[in-house]
């Protein structure tokens, strides 16, 4: 019955399309000026500042949120936890598109896209934290393509292969775990290389441990986000069961995320005592680290606490709200802010706005696709033809 | 063969990438060894 | 300390040979490494130096890099303190001292690092150490992804952002094709007041040491290159503190792999395990689904067989009453039975008496 599609005699200019459709058009031609003039034509990037949001943002960030993908399929797969069977898609949907977009996104940011498969396929530098999150991330976004192929094949009605392909369900789970365990703690390790450029309270030999904590809640936190929208905008396209786990997947997310922060905050304190760190915590960055810490990321998890045993659903939103600003935030305080924060301020780096606009463009992309892929193939239902 | 290295560098870009290979083989290793080890459940779970 | 020609080649092969006898001595240890024996370095002794950018203008020349907008023997350039560019391998930057009248000038460019972090942090083994001593660069295979300007602790590469199709990374070179064709870097070459000097890094190592201690007045006591970051090619000595003259002291000795060897150790361990670890879970959680299922299945079947046990007894009961109640049904059948065939009997005796036939006996 969701087969069809809802908007039948809709016009195409509601708001969401024109903003949408004028967001694409810049970023097109942000990407012929990127392309034709270089990076200098287009980003404040510069020697002292290689790496600017498109690292900071759309790498970092990109991944991190994007781990709902293997979080929720590991819960319901590996954990056995079946009543988020029906989160399970829609996640491995945004992680797989996430995916997709952070590798687009690298192609804008590296000097010469077309080598990108060098490293992996030529002179791999074994040596390189770069080489290892790029390995994994080339690995993972296989792995997510097949994850979701399913949804495309049921739509498509190729029954062979989808069933093929559903019996490597549990390998392909696991090889994912694998993977975002390591790349989602790389991308925190590729820091460790300049303890002399990264503020001393975000700097620890930790770093790898915190990116795979914050991935694992900034994860969860994506997934209950998400669901909200979803709910709002697509509530049409959801069957029986997901409307009913739907609340359940969001409070035991919720739940779920509370404890990981909390583990979070004592590991982050941990990493302070263990590099003698505490007299920084007096200074202005001491207050921006707690504000991150204790703002984004206490007080959020609070809320899912409260939101857990209240059974609040509302709550339990506004806190993943927050929950994912807070690892945004933290992404760019150890990429951006804290990056270089001994350099006078004429030397510091702050994104142009062509970066800011190619980074919306590509969370644009993300979402019309998004909307493109829910309203036609089984993400929020089950396919007729395959309920078990 | 030469094992010779001047550098950590060189010396760790050699060891790593050996240390990348057996990553792949320890997970098929790893796999293969599972189906072996869970082969007969398998059997009995079916029938 | 100027360098004859002679001189120089004699160094190229004292540095071929000294490589074939270290090799043999250390060949059985990969614990320590101490760099290509006899690789070369410059020394730069910042009180020597006037700041008259010949240095500067050679590099310019010899790497043929454009012409700058202001020209080499414009001073004025000296006002601001700069970095290496895209187009600027090395900078000569001033800096005046509180105590004293005189500015001290310092050159700088890449310290070709012993363990180089950029090398390190290159994921396409563009940048690598070479036997000469210089970190050198293959414009080839680099992608573009400046994490090795971000590894770099002495912020020298810089990036050709205006290229759109092929943008380098770029730094000194340590003029390796100069050195490797017997000719001193051009830097070293042009300097008026022998500021620059080039050798075996061991040697320049113990000039430097001679100097500071034949002039411990005019010298800190501190070769910088010598542990920075594990030591680099390049060595300073300066007469004011580092630190005051544009260069970090708070580096550390440790190379730049050992930042990065946790995580990277950590790496196949990950591997190895999580695969165990996960399965171990899953088949955890599966043994419980099945036990919960058997549970769930053997409950059922209890209630089922209870049930059954029950119906039994029910059945039995109500087959005993019926039983019964056939019987008694039986009984009064039989008896009425009896009581008319006695009728009958007596009535046929009556009759028989008459016809003498038999008494036809109904069945049920
Ligand atoms: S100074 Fe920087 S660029 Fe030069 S070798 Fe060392 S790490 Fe590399
Ligand atoms: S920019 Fe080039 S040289 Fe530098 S790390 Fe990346 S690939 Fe290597
Ligand atoms: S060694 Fe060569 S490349 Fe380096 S600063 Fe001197 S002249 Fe320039």
């Amino acid at each position: 019955m969701p087969q069809e599609t809802a908007q039948v005699n809709k016009s195409i200019f509601t708001p969401f399309n024109v903003i949408a459709g004028m967001i694409i058009f810049c970023g097109l031609i942000i990407t012929v000026l990127r392309f034709t003039g270089g990076l200098g034509a287009v980003t404040n990037l510069d020697d002292n500042n290689p790496w600017g949001i498109w690292i900071g943002f759309d790498l970092l960030c990109g991944v991190a949120l994007a781990a709902g993908g293997y979080v929720t399929s590991a819960s319901c797969y590996i954990f056995g936890l079946k009543r988020f069977h029906s989160a399970v898609r829609p996640a491995i949907l945004t992680a797989f598109l996430g995916y997709a977009l952070v590798v687009m996104a690298l192609h804008y940011d590296v000097g010469r896209p077309w080598r990108l498969p060098y490293p992996i396929f030529l002179s791999p530098g074994t040596t390189s934290l770069l080489f290892e999150v790029g390995l994994c991330v080339f690995l993972y976004l296989t792995v997510l393509f097949i994850e979701f192929s399913p949804a495309a094949l049921e739509w498509l009605g190729l029954k062979k292969i989808r069933n093929l392909v559903v019996r490597l369900t549990l390998v392909l789970t696991i090889f994912g775990v694998i993977l975002s365990t390591l790349h989602q703690s790389s991308l925190g390790a590729l820091y460790m290389i300049a303890p002399s450029k990264l503020h001393p309270l975000w700097y620890s030999g930790y770093l790898p441990v915190f990116f795979f904590v914050s991935s694992v809640f900034a994860g969860l936190s994506m997934v209950i986000f998400e669901g909200s929208l979803a709910h709002r905008h697509l509530h049409h396209k959801m069957d029986e069961t997901h409307l009913e786990e739907s609340a359940g997947v969001a409070l035991g997310f919720g739940k779920a995320a509370a404890f990981v922060m909390m583990g979070y905050v004592g590991v982050k304190f941990i990493g302070i005592a263990m590099d003698n760190n505490w007299h920084y915590l007096a200074t202005g960055w001491g207050l921006w680290f707690l504000l991150e810490l204790i703002g984004f990321v206490v007080v959020p998890a609070f809320m899912y606490a409260i939101a857990a045993r209240d059974r609040n659903l509302r709550l339990v939103r506004w806190a993943s709200i927050l929950a994912v600003l807070g690892v945004v935030l933290n992404r760019l305080n150890i990429s951006v802010v804290a990056f270089n924060w001994h350099l006078p301020s004429a030397d510091r780096y702050f994104p142009s706005w062509m970066e800011i606009a190619i980074s919306l463009f590509i969370v644009t992309i993300g979402v019309v696709v998004y909307r493109f892929v829910t309203t036609r193939m089984p993400i929020f239902y089950e396919h007729p033809d395959y309920e078990h | 063969m030469d094992a010779l290295f001047y550098t950590l560098h060189d010396f760790l870009l050699h060891s790593k990438s050996i240390t990348y290979m057996m990553m792949g083989a320890v997970l098929i290793g790893l796999l293969l060894f599972w189906l072996f080890l869970s082969g007969r459940d398998e059997k009995k779970r079916t029938f | 300390m100027g360098i004859s020609r002679r001189q120089f080649l004699g160094w190229l092969g004292a540095a071929g040979a000294g490589a074939t006898a270290v090799s043999r001595a250390e060949a059985a240890s990969n614990k320590q490494f101490d760099g290509y024996p006899g690789s070369f370095g410059i020394l730069h002794d910042t009180t020597r130096c006037i700041g008259c950018r010949k240095c500067e203008e050679a590099c310019n020349k010899v790497n043929e890099l454009p012409a700058p907008e202001q020209p080499f023997d414009d001073l004025s350039v000296l006002d601001k303190t700069r970095r290496t560019r895209s187009d600027v391998f090395t900078v000569v930057n001033q800096f005046q001292k509180e105590d004293s009248q005189l500015p001290v000038f310092v050159k700088k460019q890449c310290n070709h690092c012993l363990e180089p972090a950029c090398a390190s942090a290159c994921f396409v083994r563009a940048l690598r150490k070479v036997k000469t001593g210089a970190v050198i660069y293959d414009e080839s295979l680099c992608v573009g992804c400046r994490y090795c300007m971000v590894a770099c602790p002495f912020n020298i590469p810089a990036y050709e952002y205006n290229e759109a199709i092929t943008p380098r990374v770029t730094k000194c070179t340590m003029c390796h094709p100069r050195i490797e064709k017997g000719l001193l870097p051009g830097c070293v070459e042009s300097c008026p007041k022998e500021a620059l000097a080039f050798g075996t890094r061991e040697r320049l190592l113990k000039t430097a040491r001679r100097r500071i201690q034949k002039y411990p007045n005019a010298y800190i006591d501190h070769i910088y290159g010598e542990q920075e970051m594990g030591g680099t090619s390049w060595l300073t000595i300066s007469g004011t503190h580092f630190s005051e003259i544009g260069m970090r002291e708070d580096l550390g000795t440790q190379t730049a792999s050992s930042f990065t060897a946790g995580p990277l150790a950590a790496v196949p361990v990950v591997v190895a395990l999580w695969p165990v670890l996960l399965t171990g879970i899953y088949a955890i959680s599966k043994r419980k689904d099945k036990i919960a299922d058997e549970e769930r299945i053997h409950a059922v079947a209890q209630t089922v067989a209870d049930a059954n046990e029950e119906m039994q007894v029910k059945l039995a009961k109500m087959k005993d009453s019926m039983a019964k109640e056939k019987e008694a049904a039986i009984n009064l059948e039989v008896k009425r039975a009896l009581e008319e065939a006695a009728k009958e009997a007596a009535e046929s005796q009556q009759a028989s008496e008459e016809a003498g036939s038999e008494t036809p006996k109904e069945e049920k």
